[in-house]
């Protein structure tokens, strides 16, 4: 069985005994960030064509099968299309802000690709808040959103980046909450040990009706975070204003939208790696010959079929629900989503006090 | 597409929601002045798809003019035929057959699903859920096949004639329609389950943009727009036409007045329409399809006035006739400029997200206000 | 009392999106309701109904002859001038002038299929076609004359 462990293992002895320790470091910290854009690049491709077949194939109609085999290929028509498009800055605009906003938010992206474990014993870098670093540095996000509606000189940007601005920041309380919720009885925030933990059961199961609250909660607030439908008020097509990257085309607008799908993967990826057990395969207890056969399949296949599964239920919901307004977005955070979940933080800290899990 | 023209001395704003909409109306200019969010006053600005239709009509003879008819309200083509050919019936005291009555009165149901099916999938499609609007493109698909069986076109279909219908009705018609009737009974419930059940879509219309019967009398406001507000305003019922006055159908009526309940008269009048189909589809008289008429057609002096039903309110023509073989004046009572009127009166005081979902309520087709 | 009320609250709304989501989820996974007709693909068999509107024409037998007599009742019957029918007089086979048909000048640009010069013919000179591609490169490809060259009525057409 290949595993990503064994060639990261490989390269790195191979490049300690070519080069001495310093020079082997940098290679590996190049080679790392060229595997992080290298996978941006192929998540967007991937993404993008997912999204719009799934949506074809619930809208009743087939998705784009023209370019390439089953459509393959129209990524990389789309990606051509925005390279050449005009990158127009307006005439009053900021430019400072203007041009850093879109890499601010790429630049937040890459930095969640860090703790992330893709495989048995595969992350870039394993450190003992991975749980907590990722909660904060998401909530850097709402800078680039601002940064953007502000520089771009017109009133209706503004208006949909203070807008999407309440909203990311309503909904982390109850994304930060949910994630407390199910730390609880793991015990640590470092992405290694909270996968391992995983070993006889994944978490969504074990923790039966706290986790599942908490899961449901989670997808919730995350879809709202992402600025994904119902919640997409900041970028609606059909409403007045047109959101906060509408002055934005070309590359400049390719980032906001890559950096929107990449922020999806991420935290689907938080999601799978805290209730689904992230690379762990299915096991059930101390059924051994079970657990012996699933791990067979390789974990870097659990993992991303994990992720793409949560990722197909958020597609699922944007083709399924209209949207919601401001107020009633805010109140769905503050009136429910917020007590619901406080509660929930009770009572598995009840359970887990009383030893009621598995 | 939005731009800002100014401020106002207290400080309001003033946007343009310009003609080219993003919502799928056709071409209206509202000028909205907003006090934060809150709207003030919208004003509606007419007449970007004026084509002069009602001054067209009078160089064109009596059989001539109803295929421009088609293209006002073009979502219930056959309806605003039929009323001109019931105008000019009248002034000439022309006897239709019983045949050509209930093919009449078959293709004008048909015609209300359709849009009233095409007005529901828009209206998802501006809250949203991109995905109702695909759903009911395959009832309106259905439907435009029978249509082009039997009439030869999609969409303006130029079918109902001055003395009853211009071709029979195609062999497989019944069959058709039959098949049609059976799967549509089959989806219907699939409407409540991904539209009108859903907690978001209600909350988004629920007590939003009341309008009380007064006003809707007040501003002239028909069909389903009126109806939602409890006036009692369907032609089929107060001055029926035709052999409505022989089906077995209920008006609908609903007393809330916001948009849900304007949703409501909607969907439960497709409903409604079916029954009617259903009454006739196995009864279609034998007899002529036509009823004999001179080559030309001369209306005698005077003034000729005829209301129907459309899938937006009702249709008025006024025919004023000097005595030759075409008109001397046409007028074209229509329902959306009516109903157009009302938007100021419930959109004060709301947000701007909200007028969207009043526009879809309202059911504008904006040829139709202009002509 | 307000708790019994916000948990049905609650209930009520997560039932009715699972709803929906239950019913998107079965078009996702039932790909034989998709609709869709692959149109440049599917040109061999597709198939317009006989009473379709596409253009008019005027259909001519094996002999190239048609049945117009020229009597101009389409152009009189036409709300916007589309067809317009121009005439010659010609000698019959008993001697006597005769007028016939010369060219029946039609724009296609002009027409709305509205279908009135069909039912106006006495004759059954013309028809609708069922073709709908009409796109042209120059314009003055849609002015078609009808009848073809050197083609004459058919006989004991009236």
């Amino acid at each position: 069985m290949w595993s990503l462990q064994k060639i990261a293992n490989t390269i790195h002895e191979w490049l300690n005994t070519t080069f001495n320790s310093t020079i082997a470091t940098t290679i590996e910290m190049v080679i790392a960030g060229v595997a992080v854009i290298t996978l941006f690049a192929l998540l967007g491709l991937v993404l993008v064509l997912m999204e719009r077949r799934v949506a074809a194939w619930m809208q009743i109609r087939l998705g784009p099968n023209r370019v390439g085999p089953q459509g393959l290929l129209q990524s990389m028509a789309d990606t051509i299309k925005l390279l050449v498009k005009e990158g127009l800055t307006p005439n009053g605009a900021d430019k400072f802000l203007f041009n850093l906003a879109p890499f601010i938010a790429m630049i937040v992206a890459m930095l969640l690709m860090a703790p992330i474990a893709f495989a048995k014993d595969f992350q870039l870098w394993d450190l003992n808040i991975g749980v907590l670093y990722i909660s904060s540095v998401s909530s850097i996000m709402v800078i680039s959103i601002l940064m953007a509606g502000w520089s771009s000189n017109n009133k209706y940007s503004l208006m949909g980046a203070m807008r999407s601005g309440a909203q990311i920041v309503s909904y982390e309380l109850s994304a930060g909450l949910a994630i407390l919720t199910i730390i609880v009885p793991i015990g640590s925030l470092q992405f290694s040990e909270i996968v391992q933990s995983q070993v006889n059961g994944w978490w969504i199961f074990k923790g039966h009706i706290p986790a599942i609250i908490a899961f449901v909660i989670f997808m919730i607030a995350v879809t709202a975070e992402t600025n994904r439908a119902p919640f997409d008020l900041a970028e609606a097509e059909s409403e007045l204003t047109a959101g906060f990257h509408t002055e934005y085309s070309g590359m400049k607008f390719a980032l906001f939208f890559l950096s929107e799908y990449v922020n999806v993967f991420i935290v689907c990826a938080v999601g799978a790696t805290l209730f689904l057990g992230g690379w762990m395969p299915f096991h059930i207890g101390h059924w051994e010959s079970f657990n012996h056969m699933m791990d067979y399949i390789p974990s870097s296949v659990w993992f991303f079929g994990k992720t793409f599964a949560l990722i197909f239920l958020i597609m699922w919901f944007r083709w399924t629900f209209p949207r919601l307004r401001i107020d009633q977005l805010l109140n769905l955070e503050w009136k429910y989503l917020l007590p619901i979940s406080m509660f929930n933080l009770l009572l598995m800290t009840a359970l887990a006090i009383l030893g009621w899990y598995f | 597409m939005v731009e800002a023209l100014g401020s106002t001395q207290e400080g309001n704003l003033i946007i343009n929601v310009g003609p080219q909409h993003p919502a799928t109306h056709g071409v209206l200019h509202l000028v909205i002045t907003l006090n934060g969010e809150t709207i003030v006053h919208v004003e509606p600005h007419l007449g970007y798809i004026h084509r002069s239709i009602e001054k067209m009509c009078e160089s064109l003879t009596y059989r001539q003019f109803i295929y421009v008819t088609s293209r006002m309200d073009y979502l219930s083509s056959h309806i605003n035929n039929h009323a001109c050919a019931l105008t000019v019936e009248k002034g000439m005291q022309i006897e239709v057959p019983a045949r050509a009555q209930v093919i009449r009165i078959l293709m004008d149901e048909l015609t209300r699903i359709a849009s009233h099916e095409l007005w529901w999938g828009a209206m998802a499609m501006d809250l949203g859920a991109f995905t109702p609007f695909f759903h009911a493109f395959r009832e309106r698909e259905s439907i435009n096949d029978i249509m082009e069986e039997t009439c030869g076109a999609r969409l303006t279909m130029n079918y109902i004639v001055p003395g009853g219908v211009m071709q029979d009705i195609h062999p497989n018609f019944q069959n058709r329609v039959k098949a049609f009737l059976k799967m549509y009974k089959s989806k219907i419930h699939e409407y409540d389950e991904m539209v009108t059940g859903n907690i978001i879509f209600q909350n988004r219309m629920k007590n939003i943009g009341v309008l009380s019967a007064e006003d809707a009398i007040s501003y002239g406001c028909t069909g389903p727009t009126a109806r939602g507000s409890g006036v009692s305003s369907d032609i089929r019922k107060i001055y029926p036409y035709e052999i409505y006055n022989q089906l077995d159908f209920d008006e609908v009526l609903e007393h809330g007045g916001d948009s849900f309940s304007r949703y409501m008269v909607r969907i439960r009048e497709m409903q409604e329409s079916i029954k009617i189909i259903e009454q006739l589809i196995d009864h279609i008289p034998e007899g002529d399809f036509q009823a004999k008429t001179k080559a030309v057609l001369k209306l005698p002096k005077g003034e000729f006035y005829t209301r129907v039903e459309t899938a937006r309110g009702e249709l008025g023509v006024y025919i004023v006739s000097e005595g030759g073989t075409t008109p001397y004046r046409i007028k074209f009572r229509s329902p959306g400029f009516s109903n157009l009127s009302v938007l100021n009166h419930i959109a004060r005081g709301s947000k701007l997200g909200d007028l969207v979902a009043m526009m879809g309520t309202l059911d504008l087709v904006i040829p139709d206000i202009d002509r | 009392m307000f708790l019994k009320d916000y948990i049905n609250d609650v209930y009520g709304a997560v039932k009715s999106l699972l709803v929906g989501m239950r019913r998107t989820g079965y078009y996702f996974t039932h790909h034989k309701e998709i609709i869709t007709q692959q149109y440049p693909d599917n040109r061999a068999t597709l198939d317009l109904p006989e009473r379709f509107k596409g253009e008019v024409v005027m259909p001519h037998d094996a002999n190239n002859e048609h049945r117009c007599t020229g009597c101009t009742a389409c152009e009189l019957a036409c709300p916007n001038g589309t067809i317009k029918v121009i005439t010659k007089f010609e000698v019959n086979a008993e001697g006597k002038k005769k007028k016939a048909i010369d060219k029946l000048v039609y724009h296609l640009e002009l027409c709305t299929m509205c279908n009135l010069c069909v039912v106006a013919c006495p004759s059954d000179a013309i028809k609708m076609a069922q073709t709908f591609e009409h796109s042209v490169y120059d314009r003055s490809e849609f002015t078609k004359i009808l009848n073809n060259p050197g083609s004459k009525i058919m006989e004991g057409v009236e």
